[in-house]
């Protein structure tokens, strides 16, 4: 005797509706980020005291006016953190705590698995152009209103490299080694891949190993566009090589736990 | 056993599936009816979660032959996996996530979910419903994973270790859960290291050891046959017992092992019970404590796979 009415898990099964499956795999990962201390300090507030403080101390040499210098690179800084950094890091522990089996087990495409992913870190991409735009604006910012369209291409290009990078390394590695390395690349890249120094105030061949990087790319290009209002295409050109030769490597590697 | 269509829920043809050098599962076989429920019973590391990742399409078998629900887990994956619910053995949430949240999630992959709210309730989790997962208890977190398993309706399930870390309440219900799903026609394969759960709630136990089965059988086929029953009971002490003996049919054999404690050993059935109390009676002594002991479903485990501990 049970306490359940005959018929109560009467098997009635169906896969739920794409988008909607998609959607909310992406509104949870994308509420969970903002919901997540160290992921708002590695992709808000980080960028945002950078933003200030190169746009206001005289630390690092940037052309004047600084602050629309500064502005392009500290959103390729804040792209970079939130799709690869942040992003390899939850995948890392996803994995560890099975949540990517949990959702291969449920009718949700394989693919979705990583699009869901994508998708979230374009939110939190979004809400940090609004914020950091926002800011930059009150610093006295002005962009290029013709390079607003090709900064735009740049962005979802660079999203998605740092974003298949992310995958490459989350999506392979134990936890703690994708922490301490996606930490580590992050401030290399930082420091020497373009985004606090401009590509051409870094010395020698470092200068051309950074243009090559995504780092660089993105930062560059986005200054370009938004500062020249000229579009890129050298620097789109080596994002989405990066974005597809990662995914492809990361299609390979890719563990469920 | 060739594999057929959808007329079994799981059939599994000597399957091999091995991890460097190590045979996880060395030719193993199975087979799940509809609508009846199988308890995998092994000690630790002897393959039953690689045994249940195979047939939920987790893994590829080395060799062997899986059908689950009439499809190859790997090859027909998408057709499969929303006739399917599966309860991983711990894990199956994002850290942070509520667990409202996550039982959402999974629900918005069915068709046709159970309603959140209610299977919440039922299972005890309304009052934690906006705590993150890395919070939950361990018992919690094991019911929203049974609530993950359930919530898309699915016509089998698999739940591997389903009552690790429950109290005995969650455990009644989640025995209540099963037994509800399969009088509703729902197909279960589970593991367990508890013997009684596997006594009280599965048609078929498969014990496995090493990779292969090595007993299978309702429990009550299982804990029948091998060792006989004994029949037990105290009286006056001295009592000539070789009439009784000459009474009970001749597998059965007759002991005073101690002064008083009379001991029937053989095969026991209503008959012998009768001749022993009408003997009593003829004695004029009155058999006190009498009891038939049978075999347990543990006695039978560790019968076939050893008392030694394993890693």
């Amino acid at each position: 005797m049970t306490s359940f009415s005959p018929g109560t898990f009467a098997p009635a099964p169906g896969r739920g509706r794409l988008s909607r499956m998609l959607l909310t795999q992406a509104r949870t990962e994308f509420v969970l980020t903002l919901r997540n201390g160290e992921q708002v300090l590695l992709t808000l507030l980080i960028p945002l005291g950078l933003l200030v403080a190169l746009t206001l101390l005289n630390v690092v040499p940037i052309p004047s006016p600084r602050i629309d210098n500064v502005t392009p690179r500290i959103l390729a800084l804040a792209v970079m953190s939130t799709a690869f950094t942040g992003q390899a890091i939850a995948l890392g522990f996803d994995r560890r705590y099975g949540v990517l089996k949990r959702l291969a087990a449920t009718a949700l495409p394989r693919w979705s698995l990583i699009a869901g992913r994508m998708l979230a870190v374009l939110g939190v991409v979004l809400v940090q152009l609004l914020v950091l735009g926002a800011v930059a604006f009150a610093l006295g910012w002005h962009l290029s209103p013709p390079g607003l369209a090709p900064a735009a291409l740049l962005i979802l290009a660079g999203t998605a490299a740092f974003g298949a990078l992310g995958v490459l390394l989350g999506g392979a590695l134990r936890a703690e080694v994708v922490l301490a390395v996606a930490n580590l690349v992050w401030l290399l890249l930082v420091v020497a891949g373009g985004i606090v120094l401009s590509v051409h105030t870094l010395p020698g061949a470092l200068s051309a190993i950074a243009a090559a990087l995504p780092s660089g790319a993105l930062a560059e290009g986005l200054r370009t566009a938004l500062v020249a209002g000229v579009t890129p295409w050298a620097a789109l050109g080596v994002l989405l090589a990066w974005a597809a030769g990662a995914a492809i490597l990361a299609a390979r590697t890719l563990r469920l736990s | 056993m060739s594999p057929s269509a959808s007329s079994t829920a799981v059939e599994v043809c000597g399957l091999v599936r091995s991890f460097g050098t190590v045979r996880a599962v060395d030719g193993l076989d199975l087979l799940v009816q509809p609508a009846t429920v199988l308890g995998l019973l092994g000690p630790n590391g002897a393959g039953k979660t690689t045994t249940i990742e195979v047939c939920e399409g987790f893994l590829r078998p080395d060799a062997g032959i899986v059908r689950v629900l009439g499809l190859d887990p790997i090859a027909d994956s998408a057709a499969l996996r929303p006739r399917m619910g599966v309860m991983p053995q711990g894990g199956g949430a994002y850290p942070g996530v509520r667990a409202g949240e996550m039982l959402n999630l999974v629900a918005a992959c069915s068709a046709r979910p159970l309603d959140v709210g209610w299977l919440l309730n039922v299972l005890g989790l309304t009052g934690v419903a906006r705590i993150p997962y890395k919070r939950l208890s361990g018992g919690q977190q094991q019911r929203l994973a049974l609530a993950c398993a359930l919530v898309g309706r699915p016509e089998l399930v698999f739940l591997d270790e389903p009552t690790a870390g429950m109290d005995p309440q969650a455990r009644r219900l989640v025995w209540d859960i099963i037994t509800s799903l399969r009088a509703d026609g729902v197909s279960v394969l589970f593991t367990t290291h508890l013997m009684e759960e596997a006594e009280a709630l599965a048609d078929q136990v498969v014990i496995i050891d090493h990779g292969r089965v090595v007993a299978k059988g309702s429990p009550a086929d299982l804990t029948s046959s091998g060792t006989q029953r004994q029949l037990r009971f105290r009286a006056r002490p001295g009592l000539d017992i070789g009439p009784l003996g000459a009474a009970l049919p001749e597998d059965c054999r007759t002991s005073e092992p101690r002064p008083g404690e009379y001991l029937v050993d053989g095969l026991i059935d209503p008959q012998v019970m009768a001749t022993v109390t009408a003997w009593c009676a003829q004695q004029g002594v009155f058999a006190e404590d009498l009891r038939v002991s049978r075999r347990s479903l543990e006695d039978v485990f560790l019968e076939l796979t050893g008392r030694e501990l394993r890693s």
